[in-house]
């Protein structure tokens, strides 16, 4: 099947050179922070995990894309979703594919990353984010390869693969959970002490991973020849409603806890992200845009006649993906670091090396997105003609 | 090959002696005139004959006695010495095992807008707490951080992977973390403990490598009898008899941690 995806339009390998340039770039500074140190990213002593560790929460949520389509085809048996549900297997492999490897880039040794299966340690949450990680890219490789495969061959997927598809449900589920339980469950970290944490992950997934997925059905549409189709997109447009909405209402809660309660421990890393905490507030501006751009986004949604207007649905899914990148990529991981636990501020800000790694890492997702999508994207066109 | 021989031996004796310790530390610890200690692939720390034990170190720190920064300062000048701890030069990237601080900070719970002056000003020393429940040793996903048989928290820097979740782990801030190689920074290499390389997290390992060879930790000698160290759950013990007379606080103790670093104030 790979063959289908080297069979391309001048501006295919066009897009395809500019995705290498960017990994080559981004694999050269990687190179050099190999072989100096972690120390040329903005990292310090206080806030141990930063641009990283966040793009790896982040995209945690965008691999969530597949369970929100698979559910409804396989569950409810909804038959629309079955045009779209390989588009949604595959966009969450090279999601997840991106979250190893922004693990990869953080580890301060990472050559001896196999240590984590050479001494097996069940009381590390991150020991266990390895393995939901992991079994989440293979389940949905199998999956899609085999159904595409078959989709090609006009024949019915192999029976086996049935059972795989019912497990990677809650096993989409999973990974957020396990992610969020990375730092949901440290004693000294106020902001990310919460019960929410899981919950929030799950909304902000279910409404980040959608859109993205709803831009990329309109983006096929208009450079292929096959439509993923207009229920399609209204129908993931109303899962992006909830999701947002939803992941809206949970922050909402959160910050009640925390500034009813008044306790400093919580409420410090909440002001620091908003309106600043001893006078550093490197992430106001942000944090502002972000839930500015979430509000927006759900009044648009909500107006049945901008949600099913493709340009403004367009808008919508844009502001929500780049909010809640924004609250997962830039706030949530660095903000639970400031103050740090002796209540002492060293800000961080990442730096341009950090920043080319982690375009570079998105570059191999792209990538791996293209190869994937122009196969899938060949074989309904060509069932589309027959 | 003779000296390995020597080592060799000098293990196969201790081991007979049913002394050969089991988990796996930081560094050979073998008795004082051996002037070079090669860091085998796993080093452990091998008990002497005049060692230590405790089934839980503990150590009190009482801050009544210090009146000024120079009390603090050799506590820490004798732990980064010996421990080959380097000097980085930006903030960030700061390496430090034990540090002094105020009490704002090290007990940022208990701290008032009105207190004693003596308090208020006052500069005291932080370090690992070895806690007994300890969040950096469940976090861990390689075992590199573990608590042992003492119960001193250690780290074993040849299986660290640099994740860093036990610094996120830590409410203490007491670890650290190796941004670039920490060789170049250090003045003065003292060859009996090994180095760090780039990419590992480090902190401070109650100088188990001085317990096994029967001396008390560094900081405890400088300190001029600022801090007492010992067995906790011997009632005899000095820090017990501090202990048990006087009033004493642990860092952040709501926490569950159970910190073995007690603090008169
Ligand atoms: S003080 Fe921090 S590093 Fe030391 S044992 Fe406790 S949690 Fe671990
Ligand atoms: S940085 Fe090293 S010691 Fe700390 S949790 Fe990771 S592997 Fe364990
Ligand atoms: S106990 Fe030893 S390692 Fe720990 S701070 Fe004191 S001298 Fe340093």
């Amino acid at each position: 099947m790979l063959e289908l995806a080297i069979k391309g339009s001048k501006k295919y390998y066009g897009w395809l050179a500019v995705v290498l340039a960017v990994i080559g770039a981004g694999f050269v500074t990687y190179l050099w922070q190999y072989f100096t140190g972690l120390g040329i990213t903005g990292l310090s002593r206080d806030v141990s995990w930063g641009f990283y560790v966040a793009q790896l929460t982040f995209l945690v949520g965008v691999a969530a894309a597949a369970v929100m389509v698979v559910l409804p085809y396989y569950l409810h048996d909804y038959k629309a979703f079955g045009r779209i549900t390989i588009l949604a297997e595959f966009l969450a492999i090279p999601s997840v594919l991106m979250c190893l490897l922004f693990v990869l880039v953080d580890l301060g040794q990472p050559m001896r990353m196999l240590n984590v299966i050479f001494y097996p340690t069940p009381n590390s949450v991150l020991f266990w984010d390895m393995i939901v990680l992991n079994g989440y890219l293979l389940l949905n490789l199998v999956i899609g390869w085999n159904v595409l495969e078959a989709e090609r061959h006009g024949v019915h997927y192999p029976h086996w693969v049935k059972p795989l598809i019912y497990i990677s449900i809650p096993w989409a589920v999973s990974i957020h959970t396990v992610t969020a339980f990375l730092y949901a469950g440290l004693p000294g970290r106020g902001f990310w002490l919460t019960a929410i944490m899981a919950p929030r992950f799950l909304s902000s997934a279910f409404a980040a991973g959608p859109s993205l997925l709803i831009l990329l059905c309109l983006l096929i549409r208009r450079i292929s020849n096959f439509d993923p189709g207009r229920e399609q997109i209204q129908s993931l447009a109303k899962i992006v409603t909830y999701a947002i909405i939803l992941n809206v209402f949970f922050f909402l809660c959160e910050v009640f806890t925390v500034f009813y309660s008044q306790i400093p421990e919580h409420m410090d890393h909440f002001k620091y992200l908003f309106v600043g905490y001893h006078g550093h507030g490197a992430l106001i501006p942000w944090m502002w845009t972000a839930m500015g751009l979430m509000v927006f986004a759900i009044i648009m949604l909500v107006i049945p006649s901008v949600r099913r207007n493709e340009a403004t649905l367009a808008i919508a899914c844009i502001a929500i993906f780049i909010g809640t990148w924004i609250d997962k990529g830039l706030g949530l991981i660095s903000a639970g670091f400031i103050p740090n636990p002796l209540h002492e501020v060293t800000e961080y800000i990442p730096t341009v090396p950090e920043i080319i790694i982690t375009l570079g890492v998105y570059g191999i997702g792209a990538l791996v997105l293209t190869v994937l999508y122009k196969m899938a994207i060949s074989i309904k066109e060509g069932e589309a003609s027959a | 090959m003779k000296k390995g021989r020597r080592n060799f031996l000098k293990i196969a004796g201790i081991s007979a002696l049913g002394l050969g310790a089991k988990p796996v530390l930081d560094v050979f610890a073998s008795s004082e005139e051996d002037a070079v200690v090669e860091a085998p692939a796993e080093p452990r720390i091998m008990r002497g004959p005049n060692a230590m034990t405790a089934p839980q170190w503990a150590m009190v720190i009482d801050t009544r006695k210090i009146e000024s920064h120079s009390d603090v300062e050799p506590m820490i000048e004798a732990c980064h010495k010996i421990h080959n701890v380097p000097e980085m030069p930006d903030k960030k990237h700061e390496i430090k095992w034990i540090w002094e601080t105020e009490f704002k900070h090290a007990f940022p719970n208990l701290a008032g807008e009105y207190m004693s002056k003596r308090v208020e000003h006052l500069g005291l020393p932080v370090l690992c707490n070895h806690c007994e429940n300890p969040p950096c040793v469940r976090v861990c996903p390689t075992k590199a951080t573990f608590r042992n048989s003492q119960g001193i928290v250690m780290m074993d820097y040849h299986r660290c992977i640099g994740c860093r979740f036990c610094m996120a782990a830590c409410p203490y801030g007491s670890r650290s973390f190796n941004f670039f190689d920490p060789k170049p920074h250090i003045e003065e290499e003292n060859k009996k403990f090994p180095t760090r390389m780039r990419g590992v997290v480090e902190k401070c390992n109650f100088c188990a490598e001085r317990l096994a060879v029967g001396r008390k930790p560094a900081c405890v000698e400088a300190s001029n009898g600022i801090m007492a160290f010992g067995d906790l759950h011997d009632p005899r013990s000095e820090v017990r008899e501090i202990i048990d007379s006087n009033y004493t606080i642990r860092r952040k103790q709501n926490l569950g941690t159970r910190p073995a670093v007690y603090y008169i104030i």
